[in-house]
């Protein structure tokens, strides 16, 4: 990973005073993860160039158990971590040049506000989900100039499509102090991967390098967000603090925003819990209850006696567990409810005696070939008087701008229905498991298309 | 006086403080066999005389009675036991676990226990304890005997009690562990005489007339390879001549060549005979009129014979199970009135189904155990194996047929019947014709009890493997979520270790230690297959949709299927799948391999290439994606130091080399993994290897060598060339030097073009080394392939050297629990076990992969 910082200002030594590097030596600076070399391949009357170079060593990332993305088992080992611009280069930055930023230049002084021409080149950066339009809409509005050039995956294996690297160009006239501020909040943020673990300091460091400038940039939630990690509790934090910073004029846009729009599973769960009320149940299932937003609007109603919920993903158990502060939670409402691993496929004694199961955007989870099985684990099985079934409707897909056709709202999904295709399905149940049903829309309706989701209400036919 | 105790009963000593019970039952029975209610108040409070605790040391003495009698053990229960309602209480939990009750009671003189009570500091309790605790006794004694005690015995003195000199244990009636055939279990007779001399005579049985002993009614049966018979009750009633089937199967339980149980309609004449009040129906009636026509004494043998005999007997150390209606698990060799009515009627609802008969529990849709159960009393057409157990009452009487099972061949004989004698109340034939077998429909849905938890699993290979619950949870989420339908799962493969580091200093991995491996095991014999760079698949292959259906309960379109090695289908476009599974079928049909093999379906162990057709998403967003990145970033970076050297500054030649080294292996990083990658359109660039023909019908094929394994797949490949890749190999002799160098010759060969590396496998597929069952292969890869697992600077000098510190250890013993597994679902598999058995197995597998081992290995 390298970063070049050039000016044509004179002389090219003021580089070096700035810097607190001296442009005729070649420097090095030890990083938790390898090295930082320092130097000049650049000094000419018309042009001076500064170049960070970061030496990551791949093994010591290892032994240093540096965090990485996905499930891929191997990504500690094979991974682009010591190519790519990334919180590597934050950390360099702020170690090599400290100085600068902190604004002194005991040697010159007059330079630290002295706004200079400067061109910086960075190969590489990594911007995964925003691509170019990200890294405009973060480093225009600082009045840059940006050129990028974007990288395929593989010139051989042409049909793989682009890669998520570009090589960066910016050039302003700014000072040297600015310039490296921005690059060391924007850089990870375009990133968006971080090599440490992400705490609360990260919101001072975050916000200490962006003072004077980010509060004011109009993507400063994208810039929080990414910079943190999609973190949901610190972004909401930082910006919290951001706005702080700034006059009463932007307060009502903070009101604004308070007033968000209910989302769609909001509206969901509201819907599955009115239904669950009217049914009369007392004893319910929560099946595929996943970090437990149902559950937790469940335990507020006292109609309901009996609360369990499953899921067969364990982390999303833990997770539910700790957002009910389930080690905490009195006596009385533990009582109340249970959570345990069940998967849907697998006939469970532990299901039976329910007077109702909510199974909310769940079956289009399950291949569909497994269907029959999940579909004799509830309704004969487990045979709740009630069964609440939520599920996508394929046909509002249409409706969002950002889907392809023929793509699923999501990864996981193993197929989408139309309102035509859920219906006969649900009726085939009922009439088999000798159960009613009937459908209620979830979501705005749009002519033609339905609503968002959709929902079956089946009772058990004695 | 002599003292016996069936073997499994609970035995409680009865008598006052001081009587001696402690004593008694320390001279004559073991230490664990004896539960104290002293001792159990003394657990729970430190002292063995609190009364205070009683209600406590109770609770856990009742506790510890329960687990023991519920693992078949004989149990004395140490307390006063003098009031009715304790006895009750213990009688009761003999009864839960069909056990039976006993009482011993020590019924001294009260002098004798005061005295030996005032011996003792530890109780200081009044006379009147001891007292009052006599006359409860003597007010219990009478009455004894009503309780439920199946055995009684009363020592009243010093003497008597001293005299018994040991306690005898007796074995229960039906435990004939020791007898273990062969047998012929024949069904439900009902007086079809002719059908049963008919079916005898096929078996192979010769029945000769011979002067009437008094005991075998003038007839002697007998069997060339002394084989014998088990009648599974129900000889009498509805059909032409119960008295001669009497006669028969009394011949020849008197001359101990059959074993009989007792039916519901045999019980009911037995009443009859005893002149008890019953009604005379469903074929009763028929019978009673038939004997009228015998003598009163045979109706007096008759009734006889009929009160003794024994309502279920096992066999064959405990891997037989016979009864007239079949027997849950936990009554296996036990005595209580609840078994013997099970073994009668069955496990009834209490309700009434439309054709007026009794709903019935279908207790073999939940029967586990190991020992086969087979039984008759339901008619129904065709005898068929479910959960280890088997009905074979095929409704001779209604016009089915009568039917016996060959034990221990487990074959199935029949003979029609000549008529229909009797209308049955239920149609025999089920109006619904079943596309799959019970089993197969039972099979569809698995119980989460079989797999969650800590689970304990008996292999053949390694014995009892233990999975620990996070791994359970671990693989329900991913089979739950990923995994094909799971009757499809009969086998996951194991994981693979790489051989030990190598000791050349440029290689991690290199075959001189895969081969001292197998030498230093004692293997002389060793297989080197070339190692396809693809994806691992699983293939099942049926001849036909029959053979889907019916050998594997599944209702699909396609023949078959194919897997990755976490159970994940391979193709998400149906019809890709299709057509290559057709393709292969074809092949198959034409490389004759269903009758050479004698089967309709066979699972392949295979490697399907390319490698980038299931690995698009891992080259797109981490291999493509690391070559791009750092093919961009690298040249900039050289271009730099270049300029700064060309500056004369100093310091930057050292870090210039080896960026320039960076470079290099990217390239070389960015070539290994473009090796195995090529745009699949069509099925024909698609490339199917198999290695293993890992099972047909009847045959799990680990007992072959991997020789005949390679030829036998390289006539398959010769049929269709375009579609099958035959694997490369030598056989290699690790004492010879000659052998050894031509293997890591080869290997050298293939690595340097690209090549993954190879897979070094003992001659015989299941070998054991000096410790037991060893590696059933070990990889050596190749020194670029190693760049897409270590990363592309892996071999630079002081990456090498720290890298080649790594641990086997882990891996080995994980492949080697996951090889026993998996061979034992196919064991399983093709023993045709339930499917909750196969499963239990593959999941295992699964659970077991959850384990954090070091993925580079």
């Amino acid at each position: 990973m390298l970063l070049t910082i050039s000016t044509n200002h004179q002389p090219g030594t003021d580089l070096g005073f700035l810097l607190h590097k001296h442009t005729e030596k070649f420097q090095s600076i030890n990083l938790s993860i390898g090295q930082a070399h320092i130097f000049y391949p650049e000094q000419s009357p018309e042009q001076t160039t500064v170049a960070l170079l970061l030496d990551i060593d791949p093994i010591d990332m290892v032994k240093n158990r540096v965090r990485s993305g996905g499930g891929f088992s191997l990504a500690q080992y094979v991974n682009d971590r010591p190519y790519v611009a990334s919180s590597f280069l934050s950390v360099a930055i702020s170690k090599a040049f400290s100085t600068t930023m902190n604004g002194t230049c005991k040697a010159k002084p007059e330079l630290v506000d002295t706004a200079m021409d400067f061109s910086v080149r960075i190969s590489v950066v990594s911007a995964p989900r925003g691509g170019e339009i990200l890294i405009r809409s973060l480093f225009e509005p600082l009045c840059y100039s940006v050129n990028i050039q974007r990288h395929t995956l593989d010139d051989q294996f042409v049909e793989w499509g682009d890669s998520r690297y570009f090589t960066l160009e910016l050039s302003q006239n700014i000072t040297l102090k600015e310039l490296l501020s921005h690059l060391y909040v924007l850089i990870p943020a375009l990133d968006q991967d971080k090599h440490y673990f992400v705490s609360q300091q990260e919101i001072d460091k975050l916000l200490k390098k962006g003072k004077g400038w980010l509060s004011q940039h109009p993507h400063k939630e994208t810039i929080t967000r990414r910079y943190l990690l999609n973190l949901r509790s610190l972004s909401y934090q930082a910006l919290e603090r951001l706005r702080e910073e700034n006059d009463t004029q932007e307060q009502e846009e903070t009101q604004e925003e308070k007033v968000r729009q209910e989302s769609l599973h909001q509206k969901r769960l509201k819907c599955v819990l009115k239904q669950l009320k009217e049914s009369g149940a007392k004893r319910v299932l929560d099946l595929g209850c996943g970090e437990g937003k149902l559950i937790k609007l469940l335990l507020k109603e006292k109609q309901f006696t009996q609360i369990v919920g499953t899921d067969v993903c364990y982390t999303s158990l833990s997770r539910a567990k700790d957002r009910l502060y389930w080690n905490e939670m009195a006596p009385r409402q533990k009582e109340r409810i249970d959570l345990f691993q069940g998967a849907l496929t697998y006939k469970d004694k532990r299901l039976e005696g329910f007077d109702a199961a909510a199974i909310v955007e769940v079956i289009e989870h399950l291949e569909e070939d497994r269907l029959e099985a999940f579909e004799r684990v509830v309704f004969e099985h487990a045979k709740p008087t009630t069964v609440i079934l939520t599920t996508p409707n394929r046909e509002f897909n249409s409706q969002f701008e950002n889907m392809k056709t023929d793509s699923f709202r999501h990864t996981d999904h193993r197929f989408e229905w139309t309102r035509h295709e859920f219906e006969t399905w649900a009726k085939k149940v009922a009439e088999t498991f000798h159960y009613s049903v009937s459908f209620v829309p979830i979501g705005d309706e749009v002519e033609g298309v339905g609503a968002p989701s959709q929902m079956g209400v089946f009772r058990y036919a004695h | 006086m002599r003292i016996n105790v069936p073997e499994l009963s609970l035995v409680l000593l009865i008598g006052p403080s001081g009587s001696g019970k402690s004593s008694f039952a320390k001279k004559h029975f073991a230490k664990h066999q004896v539960v104290s209610s002293d001792f159990c108040r003394g657990m729970i409070s430190n002292d063995e005389n609190n009364q205070a605790a009683t209600n406590d040391a109770f609770d856990l003495l009742n506790y510890i009675i329960a687990k023991r009698l519920k693992n078949g053990l004989l149990t004395v229960v140490d307390a006063t036991n003098v009031q009715k309602e304790s006895r009750k209480q213990l009688i009761q939990l003999a009864r839960e676990y069909h056990t039976l009750p006993v009482a011993i009671v020590l019924d001294l003189p009260e002098a004798i226990c005061t005295e030996r009570n005032k011996e003792r500091s530890d109780r200081n309790f009044g006379k009147h304890v001891i007292r009052q605790q006599r006359q409860q006794l003597r007010r219990s004694l009478k009455g004894l005997k009503r309780e439920g005690f199946r055995k009684l015995y009363i020592l009243k003195s010093v003497e008597e009690v001293e005299a018994i000199q040991t306690i005898d244990t007796e074995k229960l009636y039906n435990d004939k562990k020791d007898i273990c055939g062969p047998f012929d279990i024949i069904g439900d007779i009902h007086g079809c005489y002719k059908e049963t001399i008919a079916l005898l005579k096929k078996l192979n049985y010769s029945i000769t007339k011979v002067d009437d002993d008094g005991q075998n009614y003038g007839l002697s049966v007998q069997h060339p390879e002394q084989r014998q018979v088990i009648f599974l009750g129900d000889l009498v009633d509805r059909g032409p001549n119960s008295p001669a089937v009497l006669k028969l199967v009394m011949s020849m339980v008197n001359n101990g060549i059959a074993w009989c149980v007792p039916g519901n309609h045999d019980l009911k004449l037995q009443r009859k005979l005893f002149g008890k009040q019953v009604t005379l129906n469903h074929g009763l009636d028929l019978t009673v009129a038939q004997l009228e026509q015998e003598s009163q004494a045979f109706r007096d043998e008759v009734r006889e014979f009929l009160y003794g005999l024994i309502s279920h007997y096992i066999f064959d150390h405990g891997k037989l199970v016979v009864s007239h209606a079949g027997l849950k698990e936990d009554m296996h060799g036990r005595g209580s009135a609840a078994v013997r009515s099970f073994c009668l009627y069955g496990e009834t609802t209490g309700e009434i189904d439309e054709f007026g008969l009794p709903v019935r529990h279908n207790w073999a849709s939940e029967y586990k155990g190991q020992a086969k159960v087979v039984y008759g009393h339901t008619p129904i057409p065709e005898a068929e194996w479910f959960n280890n157990t088997i009905d074979i009452d095929t409704g001779c009487v209604f016009g089915g047929k009568l039917t016996a099972l060959r034990y221990p061949e487990n074959e199935l004989v029949s003979v029609a019947a000549k008529q229909i004698y009797c209308e049955p109340a239920k149609p025999l034939i089920p109006e619904i014709k079943l596309t799959m077998s019970h089993q197969h429909e039972y099979d569809d849905l698995l119980n989460i009890e079989d797999v969650v938890g800590k689970r304990i699993i008996q292999t053949r290979l390694r014995n009892n493997l233990t999975i620990r619950e996070e791994n359970s949870i671990a693989a329900l989420e991913v089979m739950s979520r990923f995994a094909v339908n799971p009757k499809w799962l009969i086998y996951l493969p194991p994981t693979m270790s790489p051989c030990e580091t190598s000791e050349l200093p440029n290689f991690l991995e290199h075959p001189k230690e895969a081969i001292s491996y197998y030498r230093q095991q004692g293997i002389e014999q060793i297989v080197c297959e070339e190692k396809h760079m693809g994806s691992r698949t699983i293939l099942i292959l049926c001849k036909d949709q029959e053979t889907v259906r019916t050998r594997f309960g599944i209702q699909t379109n396609n023949l078959g299927i194919c897997y990755t090695r976490t159970g994940r289908n391979f193709f998400t476009a149906s019809d890709l799948e299709k057509a290559f599974l057709d393709r292969a079928v074809t092949s198959l049909s034409k490389a004759n391999f269903w009758d050479k093999h004698n089967t309709n379906w066979v699972c392949f162990d295979a490697e399907l290439m390319p490698w980038s057709v299931k690995a698009q998403a891992l080259l797109k967003e981490q291999y493509a994606a690391v070559g791009a990145a750092a093919q961009h970033s690298l040249p900039a970076v050289e271009q730099a130091l270049e300029q700064v050297i060309q500056r004369g500054i100093l310091g930057a030649e050292e870090i210039l080399e080896k960026f320039a080294y960076k470079r290099n292996a990217v390239d070389k990083f960015v070539d290994a993994y473009r090796n195995y990658c090529w745009p699949v359109d069509a099925l024909t660039d698609l490339k199917l290897a198999p290695f293993h023909i890992l099972a047909t019908e009847g045959a799990v094929h680990v007992d072959k060598n991997h020789e005949w394994h390679m030829q036998q797949i390289k006539e398959i490949c010769d049929v269709d060339q375009q579609f099958f890749k035959a694997t490369p190999y030598k056989v290699i002799h690790t004492q010879d030097e000659t052998s050894v160098k031509d293997a890591i010759n080869w290997w050298l060969e293939l690595t340097q073009k690209g090549g993954e590396g190879m897979v070094v496998k003992p001659y015989q597929y299941i070998s054991f080394g000096k410790k037991g069952l060893i590696q059933p292969a070990v990889k050596c890869r190749g020194s670029e392939y190693l760049r897409i697992i270590y990363g592309p600077e892996y071999d630079r000098q002081e990456n090498l050297s720290r890298l080649k510190k790594r641990g086997l250890a882990r891996k080995r013993s994980l492949a080697l629990r996951e090889f026993a597994l998996g061979i034992e679902g196919l064991e399983r598999f093709v023993r045709k076990e339930p499917l909750r058995r196969i499963h239990e197995s593959i999941f295992a597998v699964l659970a077991l992969e959850s384990e954090e081992v070091d993925p580079r290995l």
